[in-house]
């Protein structure tokens, strides 16, 4: 029906544009003003002799044990997919209470904390062992599925619940409609979920798991940088080859192999340590002894000391990383259009994101910090880099989709004046959502960056497992995914300020009006 | 039949979606035993209507709403199979989406021959023709074994002839229906009571008997004229007029 819009005037005095622009000034202005706080130091380490030596590893890459590398890449392969495996399932009956606040707020603890805290935290309890490193994967997982499969539920369409008897337990109704009509995108977000567990399973070997990561640290550490570039090539080829290896009828073999070729070390705990471990270990003696004073004075020396000191570093080189991160998307992503870089020359950029978005920020942070030594520097690199990576791979495809397509003309300028005055401002939406999204993301990875010796709130984690202080740790952990938490919650917010929320399918249904 | 009592009853029920009135002060009764067709220009409220009439007695009705609300990935079995699911146990009911239960298989099979689908059984609908889709969803409805059935338009895209022959099935496997529909003739075939609707009020209900599809077709092309007096679309009308 055709109407005329009365409130035509008051939407045209209110320009998107502006509302953008101010989002991204604020977000500069912050990042800029983030840099005098940062320890961004530049050590004379003379990084142009490594950088070569480095590069000729990357280039000529070399193994001489064929079956640790398998061994490490199996053990690497092994973790993540057992863990997706139980995790999968996990998040799904999880997902279907998520109406229920307790699940929710379980679910929001375990995603805020890292594998790699989780890992510490389990390794306490479960030594170097399997247990450990399926744990540190399927515990945060399981949270991430349980909140995404609900969402994906909710924008299911809700009208074959009318079809359905009223008061149909939770499990059969969802088995029957939810399920299998998310199926497609069920299976498609755990496919990339399973490339998310290979990079954290791989990471895993930086705390000491027999996987990639591990070998890695070694070869860097030894300045065998020809060995390291075979383990770095194998993770990627192994992360490019994803779709020629991941075949749903070879899953159940994988599976029993994965069982076969995790540490023999199962490491299981008694009950009575896991007992003596959340009830004493992870308190302040004072505390535990009724001590007020003492306490007081405990967690007034960890607030002043460690939190804040941390805290405000992990904000810092978030804010700078989260602005690099947009440089790089706006200079990365038209190398891998079909429009401006042009059909054939747009595969090297797409190899180039394709690299950067596979490789763990972990692991370039730690290339970067052998080039500059450990500051904050190499941390706000690798996050812009890894993120940058990935979020221009998912602008390049957005662009290639509407390339030809009935949006363009022929007369749409070409080159530079296309990327500004065509494909940026079109893809700027998406881009801020993409990054907002990134944001908690980046925010979890420079608090780990920690473990690398950058002055995090990962640093003093680490510390604090390595000193056996379990009262520092936990409360250092406590207070990184409530940071998550929050800027969870305001980067939700900003999106909507932004208006750049993915618009969900609007649902006629008469059911939604109550 | 037994002494008619009350089954749904709207009294001054207004509706609004923002500043769109899609309900104007209806005033209703359907007593258990009725045969209702509705009808009425597309955007009269037909379907909102529909759903208020669901929410009153839940538990008693099979509902078909215009889209059919089938499931894409499951097959003509499981779509009609869903209609079922209040009478299995929930771990028959999981063994169900892996091997069919024996006995609803028999059922199932029984149902899709009176529907024509008995070669489309094992089939994931979203493979099937419109029409075919809307016999899914009628057999779902029959499935859910209900005492009422509210149908929204649930037999549009079906054959002429065909479509005949299931709303005749539909209305004898149902004590009550409340049905919307297009097809004039159906209305005053097959049902006692015609309400038509414009405008998200009722304007004409009356037993079918007094009714003939030139009076029907009056209703709807006096909604056509109304709503050309609309300011928006006035210069058509006026250059209607010129020629």
């Amino acid at each position: 029906m055709i109407s005329s819009d009365p409130l035509g005037a008051v939407y045209a005095s209110r320009s998107s544009a502006r509302v953008l622009n101010g989002v991204c000034v604020l977000l500069v202005g912050l990042a800029v003003l983030a840099i005098w706080g940062a320890d961004l130091a530049l050590y004379p380490v003379d990084p142009w002799q490594e950088l070569d030596r480095i590069g000729q590893g990357l280039l000529l890459p070399r193994w001489d044990e064929p079956v640790v590398l398998l061994q490490a890449v199996g053990q690497t392969v092994a973790f993540a997919l057992l863990a997706v495996a139980i995790s999968v399932p996990l998040g799904l009956l999880l997902s279907m209470f998520f109406h229920r606040r307790m699940v929710r707020v379980l679910c929001a603890s375990v995603r805020s904390v890292h594998e790699l805290f989780w890992g510490l935290i389990f390794m306490q309890l479960y030594g170097l062992s399997a247990t450990t490193g399926l744990l540190a994967i399927l515990v945060p997982f399981t949270g991430v599925f349980a909140k995404v499969f609900a969402e994906m539920f909710e924008q299911q369409s809700r009208d074959p619940l009318l079809t359905l008897a009223p008061r149909l337990n939770s499990l059969k109704r969802h088995l029957y409609t939810d399920v299998p009509q998310a199926w497609p995108a069920l299976v498609s977000y755990t496919r990339y979920r399973f490339e998310c567990a290979l990079r954290s399973s791989a990471i895993l070997g930086f705390i000491g798991l027999p996987t990639l990561g591990f070998h890695l640290e070694t070869a860097f550490k030894q300045g065998q940088y020809a060995e390291a570039g075979a383990l770095l090539w194998a993770f990627l080829l192994l992360i490019a080859s994803i779709r020629f290896w991941v075949r749903p009828r070879l899953i159940p073999v994988y599976l029993l192999l994965a069982v076969w070729l995790l540490p023999e070390t199962a490491g299981f705990s008694n009950g009575g340590y896991f007992w003596q471990f959340i009830s004493q270990d992870i308190w302040p003696v004072a505390l535990r002894e009724g001590d007020l004073s003492g306490a007081l004075d405990w967690y007034g020396y960890m607030l002043s000391e460690q939190v804040w000191p941390g805290l405000v570093q992990t904000l810092l080189l978030t804010q700078i990383a989260l602005v690099l991160t947009g440089v790089i998307i706006l200079l990365a992503y038209p190398l891998a259009t079909q429009s401006m870089a042009g059909t054939f020359m747009r595969w090297p950029g797409r190899f180039l994101l394709l690299v950067l978005r596979s490789t763990p920020e972990m692991m370039l942070a730690f290339v970067f910090m052998l080039l500059c030594g450990p500051s904050g520097l190499p941390a706000v690199m690798a996050l812009a880099l890894h993120n940058g990576g990935l979020i221009a791979f998912l602008v390049a495809n957005a662009s290639d989709a509407e390339y030809g397509s009935r949006l363009s003309r022929p007369d749409d300028p070409k080159g530079l004046l296309r990327y500004a005055y065509i494909e940026t401002p079109r893809r700027f939406p998406a881009m801020l959502a993409f990054l907002f999204y990134r944001w908690e993301v980046i925010l979890r990875e420079s608090a780990i960056m920690g473990i690398l010796g950058i002055a995090t709130l990962g640093f003093y984690i680490d510390s604090a497992f390595e000193e056996i202080r379990y009262d520092r740790a936990f409360l250092l952990i406590a207070v990184t995914a409530l940071l998550n938490v929050l800027v969870d919650s305001l980067s939700r917010r900003l999106r909507r300020l932004a208006q750049t929320e993915p618009s969900r399918q609007q649902e006629m249904s008469c059911l939604k009006m109550e | 039949m037994s002494r008619p009592s009350v089954l749904f009853q709207l009294s001054d029920q207004s509706l609004a979606y923002g500043d769109h009135r899609v309900l104007d002060s209806i005033s209703l009764k359907i007593h258990r035993g009725e045969k209702v067709a509705l009808l009425g220009p597309s955007g009269a409220g037909k379907t909102t209507l529909l759903h208020l009439l669901y929410r009153q007695q839940p538990e008693q009705v099979a509902l078909q709403p215009q889209s059919g609300g089938l499931v894409d990935l499951l097959s003509v079995y499981q779509n009609i199979f869903i209609g079922g699911l209040d009478r299995v146990g929930t771990l028959p009911a999981l063994w169900n989406l892996l091997r069919p239960l024996a006995g609803h298989r028999r059922a199932i099979g029984a149902l899709v021959q009176t529907l024509g689908l008995e070669d489309k059984l094992w089939q994931s609908v979203d493979r099937l023709s419109g029409g075919q889709r809307q016999r899914v969803a009628i057999g779902r409805a029959l499935y859910r074994q209900q005492p009422v059935f509210l149908g929204d338009e649930p037999v549009s895209s079906i054959d002429p002839l065909q479509a005949e022959l299931l709303l005749e099935h539909l209305l004898a496997q149902h004590e009550t229906a409340v049905v919307s529909l297009h097809n004039r003739q159906l209305a005053l075939n097959h049902f006692q009571r015609i309400i038509v609707m414009r405008d998200g009020r009722i304007c004409c209900d009356a037993p079918a008997s007094e009714l003939s599809e030139q009076c029907l077709d009056a209703w709807y092309q006096q909604a056509d004229a109304s709503s050309s007096a609309d300011p928006v679309s006035a210069p058509d009308e006026w250059a209607l007029a010129q020629s």
